[in-house]
């Protein structure tokens, strides 16, 4: 099958079979390697990407159903050599150890703090609900903290601009 | 840009130099490599725990004409991965014995994953099974033979202050209070989210492994000896780690030794990348454990004797567990001051597969117990846990268990001024949570130690080698075996040779580890990487810049600033390299044969405070606050310490209350992530950490180990705060939902 | 012979080819049937309804809501009238995996695999939803109640899809309460889960519905707490009365994941929760 996609930005057309996960024609077909494979069956999150707005592990999206749809990878996170705020605020507080589990965390939450989901005026509210929005991303290596740390602070850049 | 341009000291939390390619998704780690023409490789497992393995049958009606299958027959050297012995096997053969479940037969390749997967299927060992031991109790009664006669990798008896028995016991005998308790830890998956990978090719003769590792000397030793090769015959480097905790550090030459033979083979490099499942199912776990612990007081509360008898679960390889009993030994009697000490300890054989490094190595099975053992004694007498501690810790001027004159670089008071000061009250007993149940609150307190680096002589024996050189483009460059394996090593010796080099951060870079460019370093084990391979770091910087400056008085440019002269250097001379070895500091006695003296240069000290709430509805702990103090003699960058000290935590706080690796028959029945479960942003509390620095003389900067102590403490803390909101002891990991109803008829909530 | 694939833009579409192709995979947000997918044999075809327009509409009417096959869970959590009126809806939908799983899986998805731990179901049982299931043959509707016939089967035939849950609001007097005991905090498997739906006047229990999940083959409606409570004072009577017929009711078992005395002694902690006083949604 012919499936034709936005990635990034480009346009891009492979020739699979429909049941190919996304994940795979990421990484093999378009050689688009920041996005990981942790678990393949949804659980652990390094293979989050965005799919027509929404964050998704690509390890359960078939190709088939991106035809003529949208995906945003880590790659395509930063705006030319300008990281995404979530980025930079991981280097900055140190929320990237070994790094795997990285790419996910950062399309997780670029899309989280994009779309204003982070809520509550208080920091413990925030940092609660940054906790519950990011379930779907494990780390190892962190314990989490710094990471909640970074994404606080790039919600708040994000709300004012 | 790739790096940050700071001019930074130490102990600045410079940003990781690798920040930006993790941020970016650009840094690149083994499956993520071009690797054109390459084949999948696919293991063959053994779906039998025990057995002779009579037969490797191909199924005929399977298309063999794009796979290679390998077997042992295949090997060119020995088939054994050589480690501490050689008792392991790369692939069991043929008439040779299975001896766990998932043990590798065979290896397949074919040019993609999918044939790969298919033809593995297609490959059907035959074997006939042999009663299996899958207990720790079965093991001591030899119900089957697998080691030796009596079925103990290994054993150890370390004595103080008597010589036999009946005198431990006259002690015991004569003791105002005796507690003693029998404590068991549960097997721990490592879990590192980059699966095992590895890659293998042959160019000329000479086989090129790259992969996810902890310690390219480990795999280069097994693979001389697999491949029946010179040093030169192998190289071996280390690709962008995705995670290890131990869990790299020997899994990988097994799983390079399939590499290597079954590339051989097919002509052509074979990539080999574990599923979740099956690294789950077929590697290393942490030693499961049975610790039963005796302590005598007198009237007043003092120490008078400590007794441990730990035994421990090896699986079905010697592999490390001689190392990791050690440990576990040598940490059992706890940073207590204490005149009679006997540990007694031993590791058997079993047929699960190979137990092995995980963070801690032994003591946070040891710590578990001790710490149980000390709240006992807290609430028997009825004293504040923490004072009690603090009472019998050992400072200064102490003696460990065995023999250990303390003297510089011990944290204890500092790290329990610490707690101290942020515990503020304990909570409050009782309340109703978000679900309208009653929730039971409770704090719990624990005081620990972990020895940094190898054991006794062990870091002398090893004998690290790094260098720091002077390339021709003018700038540095170290080069060391230490793999970064997300601890931030690459950041670390950074800072450090840019320190002692007296430039900036930019100017230096870490060679990725290559059997081929760095020296042997020692592997990334045993919270050494910045204590001792960061020492020798900064030695070798120093001498550098001694050469440079030296090279400028002679030519006359003295004063100038050391990049200026690093360029003019370069430019006029090429590569200058200072290598230096790893020499101990004055004065360590140690004696293998009796396990008395100096068994670690210097410990690290902590405390941590852990506050639970019990849902008393579901029985679900939720861990409310998780404080630790952690003396760490020098944080070189104290961003990258406490962002170690908070993972070692979580896993500490996962491995008591959430995590499990449940076998049935000897097969791990939850190897998926869906069951294998570690905590998610939603579990972990708001962890807190306080790094104290009591610096350690001998270390750069000051610098001990830090990497494997978070692990160590809060088990127990996580127990002791159950106990106090209950009444009740949980002496057994993990302190599951179901444990804590199962223990409700022993509850005392009044 | 790599799968056939067709995305119809219509649900007559979708019904004909489904009639043409039993055989086919059905796939919306694929959370469950991509599990492990490049090890699992390749569908003949996939009949692909992410996104059908038919089937996402969540649709507020005078007595209930009508919610699509297609919607997400994300969007179930977030529609503030299922927020306030049909919380146990909600909850579960927020307990449902995490973010990235809310984002596709669909109580379309939940409901045709219908597994004994499918997170929503319990609620849906609860608040005694009815299915619109759809064929070329036509509509029909079929109470939740007695959809699941057995350990993942259903009352849909091979040619159906199923269109809509119609979700009743319920009454001013009554109230709804949900609990999901997981394996951890997120992103985990049921080991035990309830939902309960109780009219009450003033403090006595005119009637109940009490559902349960993790606790049997399928979902269920545990018929015999139900009968116990009626007419009784919520609170200690209503609570102990609930415990006592939940204990002969239910035949919980052990798994890798808990034991079956714990899911016993959970459900009826939780059960006899439901019918304390106060502690209602």
């Amino acid at each position: 099958m012919k499936v034709t996609l936005e990635i990034n930005g480009e346009s891009r057309s492979v020739d699979a079979s429909p049941w190919k996960r996304l994940l795979d024609v990421l990484r093999e077909d378009l050689r688009l390697t920041g996005t990981k494979e942790g678990c393949g069956e949804g659980e652990c999150g390094a293979c989050t990407v965005m799919l027509d707005g929404e964050a998704v592990n690509s390890c359960l999206v078939a190709i088939g159903q991106c035809d003529r749809r949208t995906v945003t990878t880590v790659e395509g996170l930063a705006n030319g050599e300008v990281l995404h705020a979530v980025q930079r605020a991981l280097v900055a507080c140190g929320g990237a150890q070994c790094g795997i589990c990285t790419p996910g965390i950062a399309v997780c939450a670029a899309h989280v703090v994009d779309r204003g989901l982070v809520t509550g005026t208080d920091d413990a509210t925030a940092r609660a609900r940054i906790r519950e929005l990011l379930a779907g991303n494990i780390c190892r290596c962190t314990g989490y903290q710094l990471i909640v740390d970074a994404i606080v602070i790039a919600a708040r850049e994000v709300a004012k601009p | 840009m790739d790096r940050p341009e700071v001019v930074a000291p130490v102990g600045a939390s410079v940003p990781r130099v690798d920040g930006f390619a993790k941020v970016t998704g650009r840094a690149r780690y083994l499956d993520d490599l071009d690797a054109p023409g390459a084949w999948h490789g696919v293991t063959v497992r053994s779906k039998i725990a025990h057995g002779k393995l009579e037969a490797i049958d191909l199924d005929p009606a399977f298309d063999w004409s794009q796979v290679v299958v390998a077997t042992a027959a295949d090997i060119p050297g020995a088939n054994v991965v050589r480690l501490i012995e050689d008792d392991q096997v790369a692939l069991v053969p043929v008439g040779g014995h299975v001896r766990h479940f998932d043990e590798a037969i065979a290896v397949v390749a074919a040019p993609t994953r999918a044939l790969a997967f298919a033809a593995a299927k297609a490959v059907k060992p035959r074997i006939t099974p042999l009663p299996p031991v899958f207990t720790i109790d079965d093991a001591l009664a030899v119900t089957s033979t697998l080691h030796g006669s009596d079925n103990v990798y290994k054993q150890f008896l370390i004595r103080k202050g008597h010589a036999t028995d009946a005198e431990l016991e006259a002690v015991f005998a004569s003791a105002a209070q005796v507690l003693d308790g029998t404590y068991t830890t549960s097997p721990q998956e490592q879990m590192y989210i980059e699966p095992q990978a590895m890659m293998a090719e042959w160019r000329d003769g000479r086989c090129y492994l790259v992969g996810s590792m902890q310690c390219p000397y480990y795999v280069h030793k097994a693979m001389k000896h697999l491949l029946g090769c010179d040093a030169e015959g192998v190289v071996i480097a280390q690709s962008v780690t995705g995670g290890g905790f131990g869990g790299k550090e020997e899994y990988p030459s097994m799983l390079a030794a399939h590499c290597a033979v079954v590339a051989a083979k097919a002509k052509h490099p074979v990539k080999i990348v574990y599923d979740r499942d099956e690294d789950i199912a077929a590697t290393t776990k942490r030693h499961p454990a049975r610790t039963r612990h005796r302590l005598a007081v007198d009237a007043a509360g003092e120490l008078l004797a400590i007794d441990v008898d730990c035994v421990m679960d090896g699986g079905a390889y010697l592999t490390l567990s001689p190392v990791v009993l050690s440990r576990g030994v040598l940490h059992a009697a706890g940073p207590y001051r204490c005149p009679i000490v006997r540990v007694r300890g031993r590791v058997v054989a079993t047929n699960y597969p190979p137990h092995g490094a995980f963070r801690g190595f032994g003591a946070p099975q040891t710590t578990f117990a001790y710490e149980r053992q000390l709240n006992k004694l807290a609430r028997a007498r009825g004293e504040h846990p923490f004072e009690l501690r603090k009472r019998l810790a050992l400072r200064s001027g102490d003696t460990t268990a065995t023999g250990q004159l303390l003297g510089f670089s011990v944290g204890t008071d500092e790290v329990f001024a610490a707690i101290e000061q942020v515990a503020g009250a304990p909570p409050v007993r009782d309340g109703v949570n978000a679900n309208g149940a009653p929730v039971r609150r409770g704090r719990g307190y624990v005081f620990y130690f972990h020895g940094a680096g190898f054991t006794g002589s062990g870091e002398q024996r090893l004998a690290g080698r790094a260098a720091v050189a002077l390339t021709a483009s003018g700038t540095f460059e170290v080069r060391s075996s230490s793999t970064d394996i997300g601890q931030g090593s690459i950041t670390m010796f950074t800072q450090i040779a840019a320190a002692a080099l007296g430039v900036g951060v930019s100017q230096v870079s870490v060679v990725d580890p290559s059997t081929a460019r760095v020296p042997d370093s020692g592997p990334t084990v045993a919270s050494r990487t910045c204590m001792v391979v960061g020492g020798v770091v900064e030695r070798a910087a120093r001498a550098l810049r001694a050469k440079l400056e030296l090279w400028a008085a002679e030519v006359g440019i003295s004063g100038q600033p050391i990049e200026t002269l690093a360029h003019k250097r370069a430019a006029a001379g090429g590569e200058l390299v200072e290598t230096i070895t790893y020499e101990p500091p004055p004065g360590i006695q140690w004696d293998d044969a009796t396990y008395t003296g100096s068994a670690y240069p210097v410990y690290g000290w902590a405390a941590c405070l852990v506050d639970v709430a019990i849902d008393l509805d579901t029985y679900e702990v939720t861990i409310e606050r998780c404080v630790q103090a952690v003396d760490v003699g020098k944080a070189i960058n104290p961003s990258i310490v406490k962002g170690q000290i908070e993972g070692g935590t979580l896993q500490a706080l996962g491995w008591a209350v959430l995590e499990n690796v449940v076998y049935q028959e000897g097969r791990v029945a939850n190897a998926n992530m869906t069951n294998c479960i570690v905590p998610t942003f939603a579990d972990a509390p708001e962890l807190e950490t306080i790094l104290v620095e009591v610096p350690y003389p001998f270390g750069p900067s000051g610098a001990k180990g830090v990497g494997e102590i978070p692990m160590d403490g809060p088990a127990a803390a996580v127990a002791n705060a159950v106990e106090d909101a209950l009444g009740c002891a949980f002496d057994d990991l993990p302190i599951s939902p179901e444990a804590i109803g199962l223990a409700k008829p022993r509850w005392r909530l009044s | 012979m790599t799968a056939l694939y067709v995305r119809p833009r219509e649900l007559r579409e979708a019904l004909d080819t489904r009639a043409a192709h039993p055989d086919w995979m059905v796939l919306a947000g694929g959370t469950d049937l991509m599990v492990n997918a490049n090890h699992r044999p390749e569908p003949a075809g996939i009949l692909d309804l992410w996104r059908l327009g038919e089937l996402c509409a969540i649709r507020v009417e005078d007595a209930g809501v009508s919610i699509g096959a297609g919607a997400t869970w994300w969007e179930i959590q977030n529609h503030p009238v299922i927020r306030e009126r049909l919380a146990p809806l909600a909850l579960s939908a927020r307990e449902i995996g995490a973010l990235q799983i809310q984002a596709r899986a669909t109580l379309g998805g939940n409901v045709g695999t219908s597994s004994p731990v499918g997170d929503s179901l319990p609620a849906l049982l609860a608040l005694d939803a009815e299915l619109e299931v759809a064929s070329v043959r036509g509509s029909r509707r079929l109470s939740y109640a007695t959809y699941c016939t057995g350990y993942r089967t259903t009352q849909l035939l091979p040619d159906e899809l199923i269109v809509a849950a119609y979700v009743p609001l319920p009454g001013k007097a009554t109230r709804t309460t949900w609990r999901k005991v997981g394996t951890r905090r997120a992103q985990s498997i049921s080991k035990v889960m309830g939902a309960a739906a109780i009219t009450v006047d003033g403090d006595l229990v005119v009637s109940a519905r009490v559902a349960l999940g993790a606790v049997a083959d399928r979902p269920i409606r545990v018929t015999a707490v139900e009968d116990a409570v009626r007419g009784q004072r919520l609170g200690a009577a209503a609570a102990d009365a609930a415990r006592t017929a939940l204990r002969t009711a239910i035949k919980p078992i052990d798994d890798v994941r808990s034991s079956a005395g714990y899911r016993r002694e959970v459900a009826e902690n939780l059960v006899a929760r439901f019918f304390s006083a106060g502690s209602m949604s």
